[in-house]
This record gives structure tokens, sequence and C-alpha cells, in this order.
């Protein structure tokens, strides 16, 4: 992390795009992050009701139930058949992360996203060490604790610690001391562990990803032959692992990101000057040439960022 | 994490194992901790009361999800969702304190029906059969109406009025000419609104609460037999006792010729070794 590279991140897509359109993702999303917390505040704050509740469960202009499915798993385990509106409301949700892509919500709707993000871009002002960095399977043994425990207990588990409830709720029906908890993943992905809550741990991140395996909605390197190895878009990736099978791939391989993790952030087309990267769908089947040869040449200096 | 290492050679077997050992022993540990958490968080405080239809709290806790459409559609503001560090229920759940707001018992139970999963039992519909919690007099040294006062305002504003709560009458000793009109709740019909623990004249603490039914409730136990109300002998089928018989032969405590119901004159002459008492009983022929 030393050798700290001569120009920031997505620079090159700046000066060639401007700063509007190499951002265009990112404002998107923050901007529906924004929407899907202020649409549940319009009640509290200014007495619109057209939506109830909170990101566990909420009611619609009276109509459309929404119930987080990662709940409901933990319900139905810990011995708890929910009422129908509550299952339509699960289903409901789940159908529609499986389409777009699960981890949609971790970069469009979870208000902890940007928490980790600020984390995120502070750790990297600040030039800190990584940390440490659990083993890519952890975040699967996460899940499948919180799972046990909910069997075990009898409880909805999760939902005593659940960061994002704590915050999501705290901040529609009065806090309390759930803000230690926010504070506790910011310091967690700054002092502790580089990208470690939301990369690592999460389990409501890994359920969704899950849910997402098969999805629909992705992105797709396909114009990958143009790469010149910037290692921008590794830099901006919140999963940069996702990427690599794609973007190295040879001719027969798919450019298609294909990778659960991959939270359909869309960072990685902003920031790529050549263009590479776009949105498409999974059976997208246009061809994309590898880069051949050239894919084994050294990496530019920027690669270290990526480490 | 690039290509060259991912693609590496096989995997180390030892390695695989040890980072599996230590993933495994840090989510147990995890796990563990997660539990005691959970475990913690749990306990209940007696003044936290549930929504109307709550499931019992081990239930309530694997089926409430903590969404708060109960309190959006609550008309009196009546229920909060606990916050986190304030001695409440578990972060995140519905319940009421009573002297706060008490629950107005809506007809509809509007709270109910907005439950999407069933904590609140959809089967309630018939407020009157709500199962909050119970009224207890919890202070009989302070309630006016236990000192021998009148004034009965947790008696008047209950909605289930002379089934949930009576004044039950009694004789004051103190000035031995007046009555003590005791507030007594009636667990089975009580509802646990709390609309007495509200209104209740004293000025912090109310003198009769509603507290949780596993708190407020004792169970008799099972063989018990209020001989007033059940007049089936007090033990069936367990113990025979020897009959005793007035009569000579036995071991009776009465005297040979002694008592016979009826009988005139007194002892009956007709049993055998019989005696004349050396008294003669008022009233009685000999
Ligand atoms: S990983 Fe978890 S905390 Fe992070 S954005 Fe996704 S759901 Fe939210
Ligand atoms: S019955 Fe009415 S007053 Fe009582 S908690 Fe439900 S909605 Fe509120
Ligand atoms: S509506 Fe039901 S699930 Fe939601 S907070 Fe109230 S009791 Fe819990
Ligand atoms: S809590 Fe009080 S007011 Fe409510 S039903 Fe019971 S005795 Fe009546
Ligand atoms: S309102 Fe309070 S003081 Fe008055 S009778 Fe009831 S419990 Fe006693």
């Amino acid at each position: 992390m030393s050798s700290k590279t001569k120009h920031p991140t997505g620079q090159e897509a700046i000066e060639k795009f401007g700063w509007l359109r190499a951002h265009r993702f990112l404002l998107l999303r923050r901007a529906a992050q924004f929407f899907f917390l202020g649409i549940f505040l319009l009640g509290p704050w200014f007495g619109i009701w057209w939506v109830k509740g909170n990101l566990s469960g909420s009611l619609t202009f009276d109509v459309l139930p929404l119930t987080d499915p990662f709940i409901t798993v933990q319900s139905l385990v810990a011995g708890h058949w929910p009422e129908l509106t509550g299952l339509i409301g699960a289903v409901i949700v789940g159908v529609v992360y499986a389409l777009i892509g699960g981890r949609v919500y971790c970069s469009w709707v979870c208000p902890i996203n940007p928490v980790t993000d600020a984390a995120h871009y502070l750790h990297d002002k600040l030039d800190l060490q990584k940390g440490w960095q659990p083993k890519s399977g952890t975040r699967y043994w996460v899940l499948a604790m919180v799972v046990a425990v909910s069997a075990l207990t009898g409880t909805i588990a999760w939902e005593f610690v659940n960061p994002i409830s704590m915050l999501h709720r705290g901040l529609i029906f009065g806090v309390g001391f759930a803000w230690a908890f926010v504070v506790a993943v910011f310091l967690f992905d700054l002092f502790v562990s580089r990208r470690g809550w939301c990369g690592h741990l999460c389990p409501v991140g890994t359920f969704y990803g899950l849910l997402g395996t098969k999805s629909v909605l992705r992105v797709s390197a396909q114009n990958r032959a143009a790469c010149d190895d910037c290692m921008d878009c590794f830099a901006v990736c919140p999963e940069m692992q996702v990427i690599t099978p794609a973007l190295r791939g040879q001719d027969g391989d798919t450019p298609l990101i294909l990778a659960p993790d991959c939270t359909n952030c869309g960072r990685c087309i902003d920031v790529c000057a050549q263009d590479v990267f776009h949105f498409t769908h999974r059976f997208d089947a246009t061809p994309a040439p590898g880069r051949g040869a050239r894919s084994r040449t050294q990496p530019a200096t920027g690669a270290s960022r990526a480490a | 994490m690039s290509a060259t290492t991912r693609k590496s050679k096989p995997m180390d077997r030892r390695r695989f194992l040890q980072d599996s050992a230590r993933g495994i022993a840090g989510c147990t540990v995890a796990g563990m901790a997660l539990s005691q958490f959970v475990t913690d968080a749990r306990a209940l405080p007696a003044q936290a009361i549930r929504p109307p239809g709550a499931l019992d709290e081990g239930d309530f806790l694997a089926s409430c999800i903590r969404c708060g459409l109960c309190v959006r559609d609550c008309p009196y503001d009546t229920l909060k969702l606990a916050e986190l560090g304030y001695d409440g229920p578990a972060t995140g759940t519905p319940y009421f304190i009573a002297r706060d707001i008490p629950c107005e018992m809506c007809d509809d139970i509007p709270c109910v029906v907005a439950c999407p999963t069933g904590a609140l039992d959809h089967s309630l519909t018939n407020i009157d059969e709500a199962d909050m919690g119970v009224a207890v007099l919890i202070d009989e040294e302070a309630c006016l109406n236990a000192l021998g006062l009148r004034c009965d305002v947790c008696y008047r504003v209950c909605p289930v009025i002379d089934e949930a709560i009576t004044l039950e009458r009694s004789h004051n000793e103190r000035s031995g000419a007046h009555a003590i009109f005791m507030p007594t709740v009636h667990a089975d019909k009580c509802t646990g609104c709390g609309k007495c623990e509200k209104s209740c004249v004293l000025p912090e603490e109310s003198a009769i609460k509603v507290l949780p039914r596993r708190i407020a409730l004792a169970q008799s136990a099972e063989h018990y037999k209020l001989g007033w109300e059940d007049q089936n002998p007090l033990v069936d089928d367990l113990i025979d006792l020897p009959d005793r018989l007035p009569g000579p032969g036995t071991d009776n405590l009465v005297a040979p010729g002694g008592y016979l119901p009826g009988a005139e004159p007194l002892p009956d002459p007709s049993m055998e070794g019989g005696f004349k008492p050396s008294f003669k009983l008022p009233g009685v022929s000999q």
C-alpha cells in the first residue's frame, strides 16, 4: 500500500467523460438509498403514510406487504409459521432480489452501506493497513451460525444485534443506544478490517447474495479486450474478487460477473475509462473476446492498490 | 487477491483444515456470545406490557419481526417499539407502559389486524378476551379505598367494570362503623388494558398495576379442592378410613349405650351395657 499511485481512482474516466458520468451509478445509488430511507420517514416526519413499518416488514399504500426474507427464514427455523401476509411479503421481496441480484439490497437499499462506504473512504484517505481479512468462506459460517442460534434459542436471533435494522428502525421509531452498533461497524471497518463488515461478515448480505445466485441483472466486462490494466475497477469494487474471472477470462469464458458477491453497484462501470463494463442480463451471449496474450504482460503500477 | 493466488496449486490439506478449524471455532464463539446476548435480552421487565393477542414471550420472539406496523395502526399511540438500552423489552419489539398510555381496547383491534406475522394472534377478535396482563392492587396501604374512603376511580374506568374489577365490601375495623370497598380484580375477566393503572389518583406510582400474568398469578396445587365449590369427597379412591360407628364392641369414643341420634330418652336405654349418667340433662325426662 505504500506506493500510492499518482492519480486517484477513476481520474482517467473523469477526464474523459466528465465527473457526472464517472459517478453516475454512485449518485444513483446514493439517491436510491436516500429514497428508501426517506419514504419510510415521510410518515413519522411529515404525516404522509405511504409506507408504514421498516425494512424488516412494511406495508405500502395499505396494499403491498413486504417482509425481509432472511428474518422470515429465522422465524421459520425458530418454530413460527407466519401469517399469510408476512409470507407473501417475504416471497415478493425474495423474488424481486432473485431477479435483480440479491446484493442489490446491499448497494442500493441497505442503510449500513453508506456507513461502511464512508469508513472505506476514510480508510483510503488515511492510508491505513487493510488489517484482518477473514477467509472468503467466513460469511457463510456466520450465516450458518445465525440460523443455528435462531433454531437453538427459538428466536429471530440476528434481530437482537443486526446493525441494519438498528439503524433503519432507529431513525424511524427512535434510536436509543442502537447507534452503538452502527458506530461499532464503522470503527470495525475503519481500524480493524478494511471492508470487513459487508465484505466478510454480514449474514444479511450473504443471505441476499445466495438469493441472487441466479439473478438476471448482471454486470458484464464485455469490452474486456480494451482493458489497459489501470486497475481502477479493482480499486472501487467492494468485492473485487468477482471481477477477475470476467475481466481476465479468455475468448471462451463468459464476460458476465456471475459471482453472487457482486452487489451490482455499477462502480466498475463508472470508473472505467475504456468503457469495459455495462449492465446486461445473464443470457446475454454477445461475443466478448478476451485480451489474448496481453493478459500475461506486466500489470500497470496501479495494481498494488488492488492487492 | 488476484488471479494468480486464486488459481494456485491445490490447497494444502493441512492449511485447509487449520483454516476451517479456525473458522468454525470463531463462529462457535461468536454464536455462543450471540446466544448469551439473546438470552439476556429476552428478559421482559414487569412494567412492559405486550399488545393484545401477543403470543407467549418465547413464541413472540420467534415471530415478531419488529416492523412496528402494530405501533402505526394504534390510534391512541399506546404502543412503542423498545429502544435499545432503556431496560425495556428486547430491542425493537412492541410494548406499552400502562401508566403512560393504556390500551383503549379498540373494538376492531387494529394492532392485531396490522401484524403481518401473527406475533399478535389473529384469532383474537373480541377485545374483551385479550390477555395482556392482569391488574393487581399492589399497594393496599396507599389505595384510598383500602383506607376506607370512596375513591373508586379504578373501578369506574374499567371497560369490563363489575366483571374484571369489583368493589368487595367488608367491615372497617378502624372506625368500627364504616365499610371498606376493596377494589378486587378477577383475573379471568381482566384484559390487562391498564386503564385502572393509568387513572389511579395517587400522584406517582399507581396503587393498582397491570403485571404480566406470569408474574401476577399463582397456580393452585393440582390436588386442591375447594370444598364449597366441589361437593365430591375430598379425596376419591385413595384411602378408606375405618368407619367409626357408635355402639358396643367398637373402639369408638362414645361410651356403650351412648348417644343415638333421635333416641329418646338419652342415652338409649335399649342398648346393651348402657349406663345411667349421674346427672340429669335439663329438659330430658328419664
Ligand atoms: S453486507 Fe449487510 S450491512 Fe453491508 S450493505 Fe449488505 S446487507 Fe447491508
Ligand atoms: S387495542 Fe387499540 S388501543 Fe389497544 S393497543 Fe391495540 S390499537 Fe392500541
Ligand atoms: S406488527 Fe407484529 S411483527 Fe410487527 S412489530 Fe407488531 S407484533 Fe411485531
Ligand atoms: S386492567 Fe384494570 S381497567 Fe383493564 S380490564 Fe383489568 S381491571 Fe379493568
Ligand atoms: S384509583 Fe387508586 S387509590 Fe383509587 S381505589 Fe383505585 S387503586 Fe385505590
